[in-house]
């Protein structure tokens, strides 16, 4: 039993943090969802503010550039995500082989995600670049391609380009979650299955896919909130170009406050990708709750 | 269980596609930063440079020329900013974490800290720049140090929390029993038993800190605040014609936590795992 002194230390203990996390999370939160209700602009001089209930709500629901900007986002977030998940696995099952320089491997796989996120964009964009960048003359030097190609200066391919920059940076933590599952993956009950007749491919998805399933779907839950509200990578690879291809929701936000100065309208928008993320984070806590319900039974 | 020469030829192949994917560009960044610039305007590329030219790392640490004096003011900020929120956040994370391991805080309210950093930054931005802006504290680095203090507080406890949770109890109960305080105890008892920890801990904030452009980029503007990321962003939109300086900047920032990442990579793997996982 906690005494009343204990309990009451326990708030003094937790209270700079939560002072802190009020101030720069918790109020701004509750004065970006005020301002969506009124039609605030960014201004040098006080300008009269006016409470106009749902009307912000009901432009931007009805407006198609930010639906396209949602539906882009979700692009990104489910073929990112995708391929981090698929090849975070393969290079984790690879990793738990044994063969010679696989410490070294290990050891490699973890600089993409020690590059800062911005060194990534630019890294990626000097590659991408349309007529002196990497890709277009090893491909054109192996016969691949013919002519060179704007890669993030076409809207047919912008997008991709910029989910290839984000997978190399993100897989490292997927394939190290994978493989540190696999390595508690119990070797008979795979031998168990070899002697029944199964096949490799059979033995990973009836039992190692399993047993890992539960720590790979936390951190693709993970990288799915922060793969949601990407910025960063957009912002210094394509600016969110060309022709919108690459505008994602954060992005648009962003430019609604810090282009068009609209601070009602764009608070209307941060608030409905916060319910987006809000959703996602509840979803997160669930399955990690299920993750260490089951870790401990 | 023996390998047939298919499989291994297989396992190699994989490995070394794996080593060149994930060295290539790296490779490449740093090539560039050393190549003549000529070489790098080639069509096709020249992927052997030339002859090797380091000045574009001699003007970048100099303070003389434009170059030098944006990278190096923006080095000096990024380490004040990072190495400051650090700091604070594990000055406030450790009591925190003691509250949430040994004082039976609510779990939920553990969650609800960790909820607020996977929030989108765009939802606290605008209020957040309104404020700093009528306090005349954009463009500070006190003023990134405070919200990166926010940033990072969440995970730090988080991560002290599930380290404190392994330490003996009866060492603390028996400073309780000799009539020490919570405050001394934390301090005496506590601290000198979590010290790896908290190594840990600092190492990877001031990894995300380093990380970090989005607030960067719209509380600062000029040299006295602005961080490396911010500075990359502008060399990589402005008129710096040789991609080689590009490079080099890249270069230069991806060495700290580079460096980092190798030298403590048990740490920082099992940190990012046990981080990832178990939330």
């Amino acid at each position: 039993m906690l005494g009343r002194r204990q309990k009451r230390e326990k708030w003094i203990l937790l209270a700079p943090a939560l002072a802190v996390l009020a101030l720069i999370t918790l109020i701004p939160l509750a004065n970006t969802l005020w301002l969506s209700f009124t039609d605030t602009r960014i201004s040098a001089l006080p300008e009269p503010v006016h409470f106009i209930g749902l009307e912000n709500y009901v432009y931007a629901l009805t407006d198609p550039d930010f639906q396209e900007a949602l539906f882009r986002t979700l692009y990104f977030t489910i073929v990112s995500v995708g391929l981090e998940g698929v090849l975070g696995v393969a290079v984790a099952v690879l990793l738990n082989q044994e063969f010679r320089g696989r410490t070294l491997l290990r050891a490699l796989i973890i600089l993409p995600w020690a590059v800062p996120t911005i060194v990534n964009a630019v890294a990626w964009r000097l590659i991408y670049h349309p007529d002196y960048g990497a890709l277009n003359s090893l491909l054109f030097q192996l016969g691949i391609i013919s002519d060179y190609r704007s890669w993030i200066g076409d809207p047919a391919t912008a997008m991709n380009m910029v989910i290839l920059a984000d997978v190399w940076k993100n897989f490292p933590l997927v394939a190290y979650v994978a493989l540190a599952a696999l390595q508690t993956v119990p070797e008979d009950l795979s031998k168990a299955a070899a002697i029944e007749g199964a096949g490799p491919w059979k033995r990973f998805c009836s039992i190692t896919l399993p047993w890992i399933a539960g720590p790979l779907m936390v951190v693709m839950v993970l990288r799915t909130i922060e793969a949601f509200r990407v910025f960063d990578i957009i912002y210094v690879m394509t600016g969110g170009g060309p022709a919108d291809s690459t505008k994602t929701a954060s992005f648009y936000v962003y430019q609604e406050y810090f282009n068009y100065l609209r601070s009602g309208s764009g608070a209307s928008y941060a608030v409905l990708v916060a319910g987006i993320s809000a959703v996602l984070i509840v979803f997160y806590y669930s399955v990690t709750k299920r993750q260490t319900a089951g870790g401990a039974a | 269980m023996r390998r047939s020469l298919v499989q291994s030829i297989l396992l190699y192949g994989c490995a070394l596609l794996l080593a060149a994917f994930t060295a290539g560009p790296l490779l490449w960044l740093a090539v560039m930063s050393i190549s003549a610039p000529t070489d790098l305007t080639e069509v096709p590329l020249r992927w052997i440079p030339s002859q090797l030219d380091f000045s574009r790392y001699a003007a970048l640490l100099s303070l003389d020329g434009g170059n030098g004096e944006r990278f190096l003011s923006a080095l000096r900020n990024s380490i004040l900013t990072a190495g400051g929120a650090t700091a604070a956040a594990l000055l406030l994370a450790i009591p925190a974490a003691y509250a949430f391991s040994r004082r039976q805080a609510s779990m939920v309210l553990l969650f609800a800290f960790l909820a607020t950093i996977m929030m989108p930054p765009i939802t606290y931005v605008l209020p957040l720049y309104s404020t700093f802006s009528s306090l005349g504290l954009l463009n500070h680095t006190v003023t990134l140090i405070i919200v990166y203090t926010a940033m990072l507080l969440p995970f730090a406890t988080w991560l002290m929390k599930a380290n404190i949770d392994v330490l003996p109890v009866e060492v603390e109960q028996a400073a309780f029993m000799e009539g020490a305080g919570t405050a001394y105890t934390i301090r005496q008892v506590v601290l000198p038993l979590a010290l790896p920890a908290i190594a840990a801990t600092a190492m990877l904030s001031f990894l995300v800190a380093w990380d970090e452009f989005f607030y960067a980029l719209i509380f600062t503007n000029d040299l006295s605040a602005k961080t490396l990321p911010v500075a990359i962003a502008d060399f990589s939109a402005g008129r710096v014609t040789d991609y080689g300086v590009i490079a080099s900047v890249g270069v230069l920032a991806t060495l700290p936590p580079a460096i980092l990442a190798i030298a403590f990579q048990k740490f920082i793997v099992s940190g990012l795992v046990a981080g990832s996982v178990k939330g």
